[in-house]
């Protein structure tokens, strides 16, 4: 992927037309006690190919971006505002049935907890052929074939055999394993996975995001890789952007956002990774929490916990500006 | 008790008119039945003032009715709204003693078998599973046969009516002492209790000061939910002859009575009462619901 | 399979023991069953006769066990009231029980699971909206009301159906079917209706609730993220997840039917073995108790067999202990 940032929109991109296009999306969540705005003016691209990270703590937003671009924000949720594009096609104001074709066709999904994923009174191999025959105008004795071959594909040893397996006959890494060929079988050119490795063992994570990101490069398929590990985005991904509060904060290429942060969120992120290359005392941490969706404080999200903070960032809401190598949503880059 | 009626209990209360109205209608209900000898226009059980002329009279808006007899009479010339009002003194009564009764056995031995555990957990559970196995108003009909059998039949209708709130109590606790039980394995494990037992206070003050406050939610709704069925229980035993004496008539025996008369064209006198009988519990199980789903993160 | 059957007989053991205890403590404890059978005039001489007879001046386990083997045989002595062999009245009554629980469980699940299953899906639609209050009212009716009120409507004013007994009975065997004749299915119509009604409502209620857990699921989020149409995720994939509560709570409700019988058979004098028990309970007739207990804890336990054997068809997960993959 190309370095050198140079198209001006939102967390800038390499020259070819996005594959997925989101603008200024505003997801609300009405509550008894007033509207709650669980997205806030969220906008990035990704292209082809592209795999971007999307980084934050818990409630930053992340897996509602995930929700919305599937279509699948849980009631009460809405957007309000803004519009996802798909290939240039806006898919955020389709009847549910147009929008149900896109899923899994055009956009693939993969969940965060592969236990709970999979419908556990029915074989993988059955499940595998449902979602293919569902999208492609095969028969059931060919989209078995297909099946049995994306068992082998995600490294499903004997797929031949377990294709006729129940889920909970496999061990957890296994079911993601599974849960990513139902993802793609369809051979989507996006994948939404939110969190894929969270629920499962330390020594297992690598595995699974290597799996995936070899597959995206073999089928060309983008991705959202949703997470909150440093370390999993750092390896995997092209860009990247870092969320908070409902907000992107910070967008750019990973290495750019990884080694030259410029939102001081970001850095103070980057500064509780332990780098590898080098003992370090104490890890730095970053006072404070973040707040919830009812009690944002006006102008700056994050500048009750900003040891950076001045006067403009209590009354006014930065954009996302221009800051050296990445975009970050900071006055600190205020060219005025 | 203070944390389940916080803001979101009450909201949830003035946000759903049917539960508004349905707490109102209970409230009429229970009025109307403690305060009978005070509000009901006559009094059913004055052999006195009874008229056996006035007999089979028509509810009052018919033509045929008198006005001082607005739901119409009996056979003996009873009044039916105030038989109705008395006759659902004794099914509250009942109702409420018999959901008293099991709340306090049911909470008492669920909360022993969960923090005993061992082998007192594993009888006492095995009994309300052997019990649960059995729909309640048969296990109830079968305590009140036994025990009718047990009985002299002059002392059996003495004490009728503990007789019933006996049965129906005793075929309810299990839905309790399981969910206490339950919760009090929840809690018994949880740091304070271990912190309690280890500065050496006495099982039954941690029980008491520590696991009963945190399962008295449940409960509440179990309870409640309860109390319906209660009243329908005593109904039914009512109703198949063999719950409260004919001298204290409840709802359920005012119907029986009145099923004599279908026929014969005089459904009043058991329509009333039975409409009676839906809308008291109906009023309470819509109460019973909504305590539920208001309270449902609690249960679940 | 066969191993699985066996503990699961294994386990309801224990049931049966201690309801025959229950019974055989009735039996032997509860009144003076000599003094009810000799009537009033009798000599010290008859007296000892019937104890020995009747075995009550064996110990506490031999007169148990004499209860369990006779009871095994089907053996329940002689009714109190109608000194009739116990035994031969159940026999006789059972058949209008098994007929009228049987219409009404095929009610109850004909009508009730599909309502559930709508409700649940269309959670705000106005038909949901009506079937919700129609269930919450159906809870809170007592079977004997629904009775009188259908009997009041269809028998009293429009005359359509018969109030009360079987009808013409057709005999088959030691079995009387009302099936085979035209006033017999009439005379069925409204018990039937009045027992199914209230467990109409439960199942509708519990599909409903299973329904709406099922569908807050990740694997049904997954399976709509995957864009399988509605009719799938609904009719493939929720509905089937949720048929392992609703068949543990079908059968109990089965029985429950069999037990609630006792209620309309009584509102609508339908010579069933529910009428048998009302009588005796009012009559304190021990026998006859003691003996539907024991054939009431027979039904459950058979029932609760099969809806052990029903969830292993349907859930994989007891079908295979443990395969590879680990």
């Amino acid at each position: 992927m190309s370095e050198t940032e140079t198209l001006p929109a939102a967390g800038s991109a390499p020259a070819t037309a996005p594959l997925l296009s989101v603008r200024n999306l505003r997801v609300e969540f009405p509550t008894r006690r007033g509207t709650l705005v669980a997205l806030d003016d969220v906008s990035f691209d990704i292209h082809p190919g592209e795999v971007l990270g999307v980084v934050g703590e818990s409630g930053a937003g992340k897996s509602m971006t995930g929700a919305a671009i599937i279509g699948l924000l849980e009631p009460p949720g809405r957007i309000a505002a803004g519009s996802i594009s798909l290939a240039g096609k806006r898919i955020d104001n389709l009847p549910y049935e147009q929008m149900r074709r896109i899923r899994g066709r055009e956009i693939g999904a993969i969940f965060q907890d592969p236990l709970t994923t999979l419908n556990p009174l029915y074989t993988v191999g059955r499940q595998l052929v449902e979602t293919i025959t569902t999208h492609l105008p095969v028969g059931p004795a060919e989209a078995r074939r297909r099946a049995i071959e994306w068992l082998e594909l995600v490294g499903i040893p004997a797929a031949a055999q377990r294709v006729d397996s129940y889920p909970h006959e496999f061990s957890g890494g296994m079911r993601q394993r599974v849960v990513i060929a139902l993802a793609l079988c369809a051979e989507p050119k996006l994948v939404v996975a939110d969190e894929p490795t969270t629920a499962l063992d330390v020594s297992i994570q690598a595995q699974v995001i290597a799996l995936l990101k070899r597959l995206a490069r073999e089928k060309g398929t983008a991705m959202m890789l949703v997470t909150h590990d440093m370390g999993v985005i750092a390896e995997t991904a092209d860009r990247v952007a870092v969320m908070y509060a409902g907000r992107i904060i910070e967008i750019g290429a990973v290495r750019s956002v990884v080694k030259e942060a410029a939102h001081p969120y970001t850095a103070g992120l980057m500064g509780s990774i332990p780098p590898i290359s080098h003992r370090v005392e104490r890890l730095e941490q970053i006072d404070g929490a973040m707040p919830r969706l009812s009690a944002i404080p006006p102008g700056c999200p994050y500048n009750p916990r900003c040891p950076r903070v001045f006067d403009k960032c209590l009354t006014l809401r930065p954009e996302l500006l221009d800051a050296g190598a990445t975009r970050a949503a900071c006055w600190l880059y205020d060219p005025k | 008790m203070k944390n389940f009626f916080d803001s979101d209990l009450w909201w949830s209360f003035t946000r759903s008119p049917v539960t508004m109205i349905s707490a109102v209608t209970a409230f009429v209900c229970i009025a109307g039945a403690v305060l009978a000898p005070l509000l009901a226009p006559h009094n059913p059980f004055d052999l006195a003032s009874l008229q056996l002329m006035d007999a089979f009279k028509p509810p009052a808006w018919t033509g045929e009715g008198d006005a001082t007899y607005p739901l119409g009479t009996d056979d003996q010339g009873r009044d039916v709204l105030s038989a109705i009002m008395y006759g659902a003194r004794v099914s509250l009564l009942v109702g409420f003693c018999a959901v008293l009764f099991s709340t306090t056995l049911g909470v008492a031995l669920g909360l022993l078998a969960g923090y005993l555990g061992g082998r007192v957990d594993a009888v006492l559970m095995r009994i309300a599973d052997i019990q649960l196995t059995f729909p309640s108003i048969l296990v109830a009909l079968l305590v009140d046969g036994v025990v009718r059998a047990a009985l002299p039949r002059d002392v059996h209708d003495q004490i009728a009516i503990f007789v019933v709130i006996f049965a129906i109590g005793i075929s309810n606790w299990p839905q309790f002492a399981r969910t206490v039980r339950g919760s009090t394995l929840v809690e018994r494990n949880k740091e304070y209790v271990q912190a309690a037992r280890v500065i050496g206070l006495s099982p039954l003050r941690i029980m008491r000061s520590h696991v009963l406050p945190n399962v008295l939610g449940p409960v509440l709704v179990i309870a409640t939910l309860n109390l319906g069925f209660a009243i329908l229980a005593e109904a039914t035993l009512s109703f198949l002859g063999v719950g409260v004496p004919p001298t204290q008539p409840s709802l359920g025996t005012l119907i029986r009575i009145g099923n004599d008369f279908l026929f014969s064209g005089e459904w009043w006198i058991t329509i009333f009462p039975g409409v009676a009988l839906i809308v008291m519990v109906l009023s309470v199980n819509l109460l019973g619901d909504w305590l539920r789903d208001a309270l449902n993160p609690k249960l679940r | 399979m066969f191993a699985f059957i066996v503990s699961r007989i294994l386990q309801a053991l224990p049931v049966m023991l201690t309801v025959s205890l229950i019974s055989f403590a009735m039996f032997a404890y509860v009144g003076d069953p000599v003094a009810i059978m000799l009537g009033q005039d009798f000599t010290e001489a008859q007296r000892q006769a019937l104890v020995q007879q009747l075995g009550l001046d064996q110990p506490f386990f031999v007169q148990f066990a004499t209860f369990l083997g006779n009871a095994v045989q089907g053996e329940f002595g002689l009714s109190y009231r109608l000194s009739r062999p116990v035994a031969e009245l159940i026999a006789e009554r059972a058949p209008a029980t098994l007929e009228l629980a049987l219409c009404a469980a095929f009610i109850a699940l004909a009508v009730g699971v599909p309502m559930g299953v709508y409700t649940g899906l269309y959670r705000h639609s106005w038909l949901s909206r009506f079937f919700l209050t129609f269930s919450l009212i159906g809870v809170s009716l007592p079977t004997f009301l629904i009775g009188i009120l259908l009997i009041l409507t269809f028998s009293v004013w429009l005359g359509w159906l018969p109030s009360f007994g079987r009808g013409d009975v057709a005999r088959l065997g030691w079995w009387s079917t009302g099936f085979l004749s035209w006033s017999g299915i009439k005379a069925l119509i409204l018990p039937a209706i009045t027992l199914g009604l209230f467990q109409l409502t439960l199942i509708m209620r519990l599909v409903r609730s299973e329904m709406l857990e099922v569908l807050r699921t990740d694997y049904i989020k997954f399976a709509r993220a995957r864009g399988l149409p509605n009719r799938m995720v609904h009719f493939g994939h929720a509905l089937k997840n949720t048929l392992v509560p609703v068949i543990t709570i079908a059968g109990l409700q089965l029985g429950a039917i069999i037990a609630f019988a006792i209620v309309t058979e009584t509102v609508f004098q339908w010579p069933g073995m529910g009428l048998l028990f009302i009588q005796s309970v009012g009559a304190a007739d021990i026998p006859v108790m003691a003996a539907y207990l024991m054939l009431i804890a027979a039904v459950f336990v058979t029932i609760n067999l099969i809806v052990d054997l029903l969830y292993y068809a349907v859930d994989p997960r007891l079908r295979i202990g443990r395969g590879g993959g680990h």
